[in-house]
């Protein structure tokens, strides 16, 4: 029971923060109709930002948190709408997500040649030390990690649904011209739910790499399984995202430890061929129709 | 023919003439060792440590008269951890004319590409620890460190005496390397009468352990066996702190290397390991001024992999010396059966044998992690 719990509650901590990421991917397609496939190096550099605060700019851990935040936000958000979304966007989706991949590599790539191939130790935001549920050992690490991230998408949810700004960007996503006509800023709505995105792309950032070290490939997985949980989930729901990315976490755990480590890589793309197969929209997603 | 095309004629003659005779005139002067490693990918840690230990080498020789009086080059051949570009590789290296590969360190890759150098007679220094490359009956390469079948089996009096373990659990990579000591490792426990309770793998590059402690931590063995790489070591470190896994973890090599214990923090902390060499060994002179030297050098502590990589290049300049010319043949010849005694070649810092497989065997260490640092807790006799 207890090894149970373990691994069930680390699923749940690792999957919440597959759930942030999921969510960006949510967000971006909602707005601007196109997947951005740079997401997971998206979850990478935020890091490697607040390295670059600590090593070379001498700051304090929290203080270079919050310039890789602020940089994250910038960079990822207001430059990565300005100078790749809007110059590309009218010459349609495909051309976009073509020149988000290609975004993601540059990103993988400028890591690598500027912070070097090696793995860097990354410090966590929160102490390591256990605590007894039920007989399992829990990092209190991960429970606040769960905490964070579930809190994070409650906040969002009523951000979107309770306040004007929410709902004038939902209109936005739903439709752009209509929302224009009733007097609704889009493009500022748009430019909010990309700083959106690279907000939470930091917070994953910084939440999952004292796990999974500060690396230039980090971004490969990540950015695959989350992809997976926002189709699992709904791509047009952000409770979707979370229900998608909670899911593969603990699958994931419980498959390693019940069934198999080494098959352990295939679950998220077995459970993305049976969602296709059974529930095309997904488990909480909503179908779509689309006039071409 | 006219005046002005025997001139232009003249011209281009000896444009191309001049050129090829100085070319041919340097590389007189120098001969090539082909560092072939991963330089990036999953297997960077170990592969930037044995080019820089190599590096290091490669200038040592130089300033004490390169290899048969001639200076010593190494470009290098980054193989992106990658088995088949490592293949590439290790056949541009010798296209390019080296006289030696170096490299490559992971067991995965030299399996591949060290049928190359073989059908091309290169000789081949390798970081691997796989049991099957020596097995395998090419008589150009050789280790720079004790393989998996030589280095776990110094282990077993550590499980069986010292910690007195009844039952055990390995945590081990599923690649060649990993695959490799764990197998000679559940051979050995099964010979001292030692029940393996968990056995749990890990994909290389795996990220979350939290599935793999908990099987552990569940079936509670007095001690395990950790053999992964190094960043893999020490993500496996940190949930096994995280999750308070109760017992010693021992591993062979790269359990309490330098970047293990950089990447894992106090996580590695009381980490326990048999190395075939390390740089905290500073009791034996050689590797009290290696390890000086490199992080001069390169500001940085040396791993076994840096010290693997300068080992291998070093050997190659003692023993083409001692051949007397570039032959392949011939050092194979002489490298089967060779031992070298430190006190005759100091840069081997240790007394090293070769058997006539390529397998090494030399004086080894138990080192533990106390306070962020390993430090030598006994040293084993050469097997």
């Amino acid at each position: 029971m207890s090894q149970f719990l373990q691994v069930f509650l680390s699923g749940l901590a690792t999957g919440a923060v597959y759930a942030l990421v999921a969510i960006g991917f949510t967000l971006v397609w909602q707005a601007a109709q196109t997947v951005n496939f740079a997401q997971g190096e998206f979850v990478m550099v935020p890091a490697f930002f607040v390295l670059i605060g600590m090593h070379w700019l001498g700051l304090s851990f929290w203080v270079a948190l919050l310039f890789g935040f602020a940089v994250s936000i910038v960079v990822l958000g207001l430059l990565f709408k300005k100078l790749i979304v809007e110059p590309i966007l009218p010459h349609g989706g495909i051309t976009l997500i073509i020149a988000t991949m290609a975004l993601g590599i540059l990103l993988k790539e400028s890591a690598k040649e500027f912070y070097g191939a090696e793995a860097q130790p990354f410090p966590a935001m929160f102490p390591g030390d256990q605590i007894d549920v039920f007989g399992a050992a829990v990092s209190l690490r991960d429970l606040l990690n769960l905490v964070i991230s579930l809190g994070i998408v409650i906040l969002l949810t009523l951000f979107l649904n309770r306040t004007r700004t929410g709902r004038c960007m939902q209109a936005t996503a739903q439709n752009p011209g209509v929302a224009e006509i009733l007097g609704v800023d889009v493009k500022r709505m748009v430019l909010y739910t990309f700083l959106i995105n690279a907000a939470l792309a930091a917070l994953a950032s910084f939440l999952i790499t004292p796990v999974y070290l500060a690396k230039f490939s980090n971004g490969e997985t990540l950015g695959l399984i989350a992809f997976i949980a926002a189709i699992v989930g709904g791509f047009n729901q952000i409770r979707g995202a979370l229900v998608g990315g909670l899911l593969i976490g603990v699958l994931d755990n419980l498959t390693a430890t019940y069934v198999t480590a080494q098959y352990r890589a295939a679950l998220p793309l077995v459970l993305l061929i049976v969602i296709i197969l059974v529930r095309p929209q997904g488990i909480m997603g909503t179908s779509e129709g689309r006039a071409v | 023919m006219t005046r002005s095309h025997r001139y232009r004629s003249l011209l281009l003659a000896v444009s191309i003439a001049v050129p090829a005779a100085l070319g041919t005139a340097q590389a007189a002067d120098t001969v090539k060792l082909g560092l072939v490693a991963e330089l990036s990918g999953a297997g960077a840690p170990a592969g930037t440590n044995w080019r820089d230990g190599a590096k290091l080498a490669v200038a040592e020789v130089n300033a004490a008269g390169g290899i048969l009086g001639k200076k010593v080059e190494m470009p290098e051949y980054d193989t992106q951890t990658d088995p088949q570009v490592s293949r590439a590789l290790v056949q541009k290296a010798i296209d390019e004319g080296v006289i030696a590969i170096i490299g490559t360190v992971y067991s995965g890759s030299t399996m591949v590409n060290m049928l190359v150098a073989k059908q091309n007679s290169i000789p081949q220094f390798v970081g691997s620890e796989a049991p099957a490359i020596v097995e395998k009956g090419n008589p150009f390469v050789y280790r720079t460190s004790s393989g998996a079948q030589k280095g776990v089996p110094a282990l077993t009096p550590y499980f069986k005496d010292t910690l007195k373990a009844k039952k055990v659990g390995v945590a081990w990579v599923n690649n060649e390397f990993g695959k490799g000591g764990r197998n000679v490792f559940i051979a050995e426990m099964k010979k001292a009468g030692i029940d393996v309770v968990v056995d749990a793998a890990s994909e290389q590059a795996q990220t979350d352990y939290a599935a793999d402690v908990a099987k552990i931590k569940s079936a509670n063995p007095d001690a395990v066996f950790v053999y992964m790489n190094q960043e893999e070591s020490a993500r496996f470190l940190i949930e096994a702190k995280k999750q308070a896994l109760p017992m010693p973890l021992v591993g062979e090599v790269t359990l309490t290397e330098a970047k293990v214990i950089e990447l894992a923090g106090n996580a590695a902390d009381g980490a326990i390991a048999h190395v075939g060499v390390t740089a905290t060994a500073t009791e034996v002179p050689g590797i009290a001024a290696f390890a000086k030297s490199f992080e001069d050098t390169f500001k940085r502590k040396p791993t076994h992999d840096a010290i693997k990589g300068y080992v291998g290049v070093w050997a190659t300049k003692y023993v083409t010396d001692k051949v007397g010319k570039v032959d392949g043949e011939a050092f194979a010849k002489t490298m089967h059966g060779l031992c070298l005694k430190a006190a005759d070649h100091p840069k081997i810092l240790l007394d090293t044998c070769w058997d006539d497989r390529g397998e090494m065997s030399r004086p080894s260490f138990m080192v533990q992690v106390k306070g962020g640092s390993p430090v030598v807790i006994g040293t084993v006799p050469a097997n």
